[in-house]
């Protein structure tokens, strides 16, 4: 059998030293950025937009339509953001890209502001990751001092800088209009839309805010053609993505390949769950998507066939976890994130986060009570569809879910501690002492 | 000029870097997180007395620092030791054995997280999930990531800081 696996932007990733422009460079890189700067910028995004390019960042959004929503130029200021913030649980494949082939990403950053007509471009990058932020540096001036940056780039007229900037570590400034109060050097808290950041957005101006692998895909895109990327995937969802795979998995780690993949075909890849045991549930998209049992393994992952399935593409984060797994366990650590990360700007998530882990506590601890599952089941509905932004929602997946899958485990919570029913010890890898 | 700028609370020479930071950046109120960054990477946290220095010169309200300040997990508000570990408790690393680690290192070093050791040799951390999963699970040591270690691997290299 063919291997399924189609690596382009982890093409480079073992080569020698591949994050220096040197070595980029060898591999074609910037010959992209030629093509695009003898290209109107419209012609850029339409051909992004035949290209059929969906967002990485977790929504699917068509990425050439966005850059087309931006208002004809008035002479102000128009401004590119990449969300580097990569922080959804699970989520290992922007950090990676960005420390393997850092270039890939400021190429495509370049090809992306001269087709919206932006001469200032922003990378906002997660704080924690303190390696990331010195690669990209050194990508960005490597770049400047061969005339990929600054003004009058390769000769073609377009003026482009381009600045990389540290978060400070909160999850919600990945949300976007977070995102860009946090650029704007406020607490991270998302706005009221409309207006949308492509007619209000940083500063009050246009603004395209993009995930860091959907800015990358771009070169390839430019480079091969519109129909090359279209004729890989799935019907709606063209092209190839990262997945990454984590938990209870024998090689964990990013596999690139085409969206429609199965887990079963990435699970053989990744030489299957850990051995001796078998798969109870995962997450195709972080623990912000509804999760999804063994009966799933057959689901093309693509944006459409999940959702048909029940949950969400999301950023193809695919947390495996085995039997001893307690899904009550798992869940009750991911409400606790959220609870943490909730930004407190509306009521429905900040309170109800808080209360959603004191249910789950205590059916954790066995002493839940005959109501508690309902309890959870209406604090979700009274967060979902209520909340200001999408971390709200987020929150309730996994729990709605769980329930759905796992009503039994909850119910035991009404009598028996989690950790009698599934000591912890049995699902990590080293010995681990009971919990507190 | 119109209004004396803010003199720094102290002459330690680390206020020349938060000063050459607050420089570049044009004075501008948008430069707040860069700024609060550059000051506790001098002086490990920020103290109120620098707060107070950084929103004076940026022309930005202490309200307003000290609610950037708070709202972001980066910024630390107490003093923190020589060394900083910061465990790894997101979900990869959970299931992989980052409650051993971090009790382990809790029992054997009398911190909890968020704390400094009494000798203020290492200040104990907790972050969610750092983006190395495959690692997992992962320890961050002085701001070096180490991967796929057990309680005694770290204990280890913490004695070795
Ligand atoms: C709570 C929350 C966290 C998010 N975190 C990220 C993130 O870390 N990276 C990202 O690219 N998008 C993130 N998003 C999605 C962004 O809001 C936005 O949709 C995305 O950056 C758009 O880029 P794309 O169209 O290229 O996918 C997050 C959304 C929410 C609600
Ligand atoms: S849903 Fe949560 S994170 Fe989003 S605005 Fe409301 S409180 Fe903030
Ligand atoms: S969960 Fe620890 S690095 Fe991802």
């Amino acid at each position: 059998m063919p291997t399924p696996l189609t690596p382009v932007l982890s093409a480079t990733w073992d080569a020698r030293d591949s994050w220096t422009l040197d070595a980029y460079e060898k591999q074609g890189g910037y010959q992209a950025l030629r093509t695009a700067l003898t290209m109107e910028p419209d012609a850029v995004v339409a051909l992004v937009k035949d290209s059929g390019l969906r967002g990485r960042g977790g929504a699917g959004f068509p990425t050439g339509m966005k850059w087309g929503f931006l208002p004809k130029p008035d002479g102000g200021p128009r401004y590119l953001v990449v969300n580097a913030d990569e922080s959804e649980p699970g989520t290992c494949k922007d950090i990676p890209l960005m420390l393997a082939s850092p270039h890939v990403l400021v190429e495509g950053a370049i090809i992306a502001a001269h087709a919206i007509r932006a001469a200032k471009a922003f990378i906002y990058l997660r704080g924690e990751v303190v390696h990331v932020y010195r690669r990209l540096l050194a990508a960005v001036a490597e770049a400047k001092d061969r005339g990929y940056l600054g003004a009058n780039i390769l000769g073609s007229g377009f003026d482009l800088d381009l600045v990389v900037h540290a978060g400070a570590g909160a999850y919600i400034c990945g949300e976007e209009t977070a995102l860009l109060d946090s650029l704007e050097g406020r607490r991270g808290q998302p706005r009221l839309r409309p207006p949308f950041p492509a007619v209000a957005g940083l500063y009050a101006r246009p603004t395209v805010v993009n995930n860091v692998e959907s800015i990358a895909s771009v070169p390839s895109i430019v480079a091969n053609g519109p129909d090359w990327f279209s004729g890989m995937g799935t019907g709606k969802s063209a092209g190839v993505g990262l997945f990454s795979l984590s938990g209870h998995v024998t090689r964990p780690g990013q596999y690139e390949a085409p969206l429609g993949i199965t887990l079963r075909e990435l699970l053989d890849l990744a030489g299957g769950v850990r051995h001796g045991h078998e798969l109870k549930f995962w997450t195709p998209g972080g623990s912000s998507t509804p999760l999804l049992t063994a009966e799933h393994l057959d689901v093309p992952l693509d944006f459409e066939s999940v959702a048909g399935a029940g949950s969400m593409l999301g950023t193809r984060a695919l947390q495996i976890f085995d039997e001893t797994t307690s899904v009550v366990r798992a869940v009750l650590r991911w409400t606790e994130f959220y609870a943490h990360e909730s930004c407190g700007k509306c009521t429905p998530c900040r309170e109800g986060t808080y209360w959603l882990v004191q249910v789950l506590r205590r059916i954790e601890a066995g002493k839940g009570t005959e109501e508690d599952i309902e309890k959870l089941l209406d604090i979700c509905d009274n967060i979902l569809g209520r909340a200001f932004c999408a971390l709200g929602d987020g929150a309730t997946s996994p729990i709605v879910s769980a329930v759905k899958f796992f009503r039994d485990e909850f119910v035991a919570g009404t009598h028996t501690p989690a950790w009698e029913l599934f000591p912890y010890e049995r699902s990590t890898l080293f010995a681990e002492v009971p919990a507190r | 000029m119109l209004q004396t700028a803010p003199r720094a609370p102290s002459d330690d020479k680390r206020w020349r870097m938060v000063d050459t930071r607050m420089r570049r950046l044009g004075f501008s109120p948008d430069g707040l997180i860069e700024v609060l960054h550059t000051a506790q990477e001098a002086f490990g946290y920020l103290e109120p007395e620098a707060l107070d220095y950084i929103g004076a010169s940026l022309g930005v309200p202490p309200s307003r620092v000290y609610g950037v300040a708070t709202f972001y997990s980066h910024f630390t508000l107490k003093p923190k030791g020589r060394h900083t570990c910061v465990v790894c408790t997101g979900t990869a690393c959970y299931i992989n054995g980052a409650g051993a680690i971090l009790r382990r290192i809790e029992d054997d070093l009398h911190v909890r997280p968020g704390e400094t050791t009494e000798d203020e040799e290492v200040s104990l951390l907790t972050a969610r999930c750092i983006g190395a999963c495959s690692l997992a699970p992962a320890v961050v040591l002085d701001g070096r990531i180490q991967g796929k270690l057990g309680p005694d691997d770290v204990m280890n290299r913490l004695e070795q800081l």
